[in-house]
């Protein structure tokens, strides 16, 4: 009992990264109904902004408790990999934006495929060890469970995040503008809404997520690398996909559901005779029979396209 | 030639294939005294540092080398194939080299399928049997008589090293209690740590490569696993200890070299290494250079570059005193020589005992 609740909370961790990751896909996808494959890409970048930051900053950063400077490389790394979805976005999607949705998506590809390996140019190929932002120690838990203080930190800025996510587009205009894009782009334009800024501002809200998520995941698993974006990407798509693509509080669960399932695969399979080690594909078979028996997703509303 | 042989090694590992010139005055195309080796190693990826450190050694030992093989016959194709550190990736070159006719040496290849290829496939390194025997043996030695397993199912390295481990160890009176694997790659271990943490282990043998072996001890460390972690040379990389920090104390691995160890032969080539690289060498970086010295000495030895003149001259080698220590290659193509057990201990890799064959 003790060590399934221990897998549980294993699987809550993992799933808070995975469903900040999938909160962009899915709000790229609401906005502009298309998958941001470059995705994962900017989540690799965001950790190793904090990598850079927090040795550029270091003679500042030491000075300051630690919350006030992790707090700060998060936001600047936010705020760094915020103006690089909006560029990609600019350089790299807009001028598509009028042609069919099967050339963006192979530009996404391709974009993706362009910034891991100028970063493996620029950073090298082999693992390097993030920086630890939090002091480590273990919160004391109940019998033999084990919590320590980054994994809750983790998951408490994870929630935050979400929850100002669903603030800005519930509660502000530029949200309001981004739900009438999402519904229909000619209409909210003859409306006053300057798509342009709107789907710039989506990007941008949607890499400074998937930055934070990189620096959370970082702190949690310190060893990264170009490349390290790919699996965690795939893995939020599915997420997005399982609660609902273009949902948000669809991709929140998708997550959660994700990390949890995983972890009790990889923790139980040994038991029913499968090695653990194939926990990845059950991703991915989720994401099949989503596709076969509930294709809009847990929380996903049907929509018919018109032919 | 270049083209073919090109092609051959991409579609062997789709991997850089670097041709290393043996005398740096030749001067535009292949010139009369210049003789084409391939060299294949893994520049990037997951063990990207094995590969950059193999191909510092190797390229030493080129420099080295180049008086003494300048003056055999040079042609324009490669004669022979160092390469590649990963099992996986030389299992999947073994074959082709087999068939063009040329020999291949692996610098660390350490899974026994590997040379069985064919007769032109050879090693400089001990075999996974070695290295899993030899981790078996210390932990009963220790004793440690419950050990937990974790595999890496992606590679041939780690099934093989954990097969091998379980063999010797559950004939000599070790249980194994728990048995887990994952896939390089995975970042996350907590799910097999808290499934192997229940049975309650006296040690872990984590045969993988170091990047997960890594962020496994740190999650150990935080599932409040105190149990010493085992491994095999997959763990030799700075990377270990960088990702790892103290989590890592105190947990062994078996290699094929120690730096600190005061032989002379090995502090000559520690000196002359750190002098050309400003890096201390990693067992990789003295596998690299053994295997190319053991290749010129043969080509020497031939008096040719021909293929099976080589390849005969590489299977007599023996006693040859490499910096890994003395090489004998068997009728099998597998190196016998000893293995060294290290430790780590406020971050450095420090010299436990050697155990010999």
């Amino acid at each position: 009992m003790e060590q399934f609740v221990q897998q549980l909370l294993n699987g809550l961790f993992l799933g808070s990264i995975y469903a900040l990751i999938a909160l962009g896909y899915t709000m790229v996808y609401g906005v502009l109904r298309f998958i941001n494959f470059a995705h994962g890409d900017v989540f690799m970048l965001g950790a190793f902004s904090g990598l850079y930051l927090n040795k550029w900053l270091a003679p500042m950063l030491t000075k300051l408790p630690w919350p006030a400077s992790i707090a700060l490389v998060l936001v600047l790394s936010m705020m760094i990999c915020a103006a690089l979805g909006i560029v990609i976005e600019f350089l790299a999607y807009r001028p598509l934006r009028d042609k069919p949705k099967l050339n963006v998506l192979i530009t996404a590809i391709g974009v993706s495929l362009f910034i891991e390996y100028t970063c493996q140019l620029i950073f090298g190929a082999t693992q390097q060890p993030f920086p630890v932002l939090i002091p480590k120690s273990n919160v004391a838990g109940i019998g033999g469970l084990t919590v320590t203080n980054v994994q809750v930190i983790v998951l408490v800025t994870a929630f935050s995040l979400m929850l100002g996510l669903r603030f800005i587009v519930m509660g502000t205009r530029l949200g309001l503008a981004m739900r009438a894009l999402s519904l229909n782009p000619t209409a909210s334009s003859l409306m006053g809404v300057n798509n342009g800024v709107v789907i710039s501002f989506t990007f941008g809200l949607g890499s400074a997520l998937a930055a934070a998520g990189g620096i959370l995941y970082a702190s949690l698993y310190p060893s990264i690398e170009p490349f390290m974006g790919i699996t965690p990407g795939l893995k939020a798509f599915v997420a997005a996909v399982l609660g609902g693509i273009g949902n948000i509080p669809g991709a929140a669960l998708g997550g959660l559901i994700i990390g949890v399932v995983e972890t009790l695969v990889a923790g139980y399979s040994q038991s029913l005779g499968i090695p653990s080690g194939y926990k990845e594909g059950v991703a991915f078979v989720i994401l099949i029979l989503i596709l076969i028996f509930k294709p809009s997703g847990l929380l996903g509303k049907v929509e018919r396209e018109k032919v | 030639m270049k083209t073919r042989l090109t092609r051959i090694s991409l579609l062997a590992a789709a991997l850089p294939l670097l041709w290393i010139p043996s005398c740096k005055d030749a001067g535009g195309g292949p010139a009369a005294t210049e003789i084409v080796i391939g060299e294949v190693a893994a520049l990037t990826g997951g063990t990207a540092t094995f590969g950059q450190g193999s191909h510092a050694g190797t390229q030493m030992a080129v420099d080295e080398a180049g008086t003494v093989v300048k003056k055999l016959i040079s042609r324009e194709k490669a004669v022979a194939i160092l390469g590649e550190v990963a099992s996986s990736k030389s299992l999947e070159m073994a074959p082709i080299c087999q068939k063009a006719g040329i020999p291949m040496i692996s610098p660390a290849s350490t899974n026994p399928k590997v040379t069985e290829v064919g007769d032109h496939i050879f090693r400089v390194c001990f075999i996974d049997p070695f290295q899993g025997t030899v981790m078996a043996k210390f932990a009963l030695a220790r004793g440690w008589k419950k050990v937990a397993i974790v595999t890496d199912v992606k590679q041939d390295y780690s099934v093989g090293l954990s097969d091998f481990f379980k063999k010797y160890y559950t004939a000599n009176g070790g249980t194994i209690v728990s048995e887990q694997s994952y896939s390089s790659g995975d970042k996350d271990f907590k799910a097999q740590l808290t499934a192997l943490k229940g049975s309650a282990p006296d040690a872990i043998f984590a045969s993988g490569y170091y990047n997960e072996a890594g962020l496994m001890a740190v999650q150990a460390h935080e599932l409040g696993i105190t149990v010493p972690m085992l491994g095999g040379d997959g763990w030799d990389s700075p990377s270990l200890t960088q990702v790892a920090g103290k989590a890592m104390e105190g947990n062994f691995f078996s290699n094929h070299f120690a730096a600190e160890d005061a032989s002379p032969i090995i502090q000559d080539f520690v000196k002359r290494f750190t002098a050309k690289h400003k890096s201390t060498p990693d067992a990789m970086a003295a596998l690299g250079y053994d295997s190319m010295m053991i290749l010129a000495a043969a080509m020497k030895k031939a008096g040719t570059t021909e293929g099976k003149a080589v390849r005969d001259a590489i299977a007599s080698t023996k006693d040859y005193q490499g910096i890994t220590g003395k090489i004998t290659l068997d009728e099998k193509r597998n190196a016998t020589k000893p293995a060294v057990i290290l430790t780590i201990k406020d971050g450095k890799f420090v010299y436990v005992e050697t155990i010999a064959p």
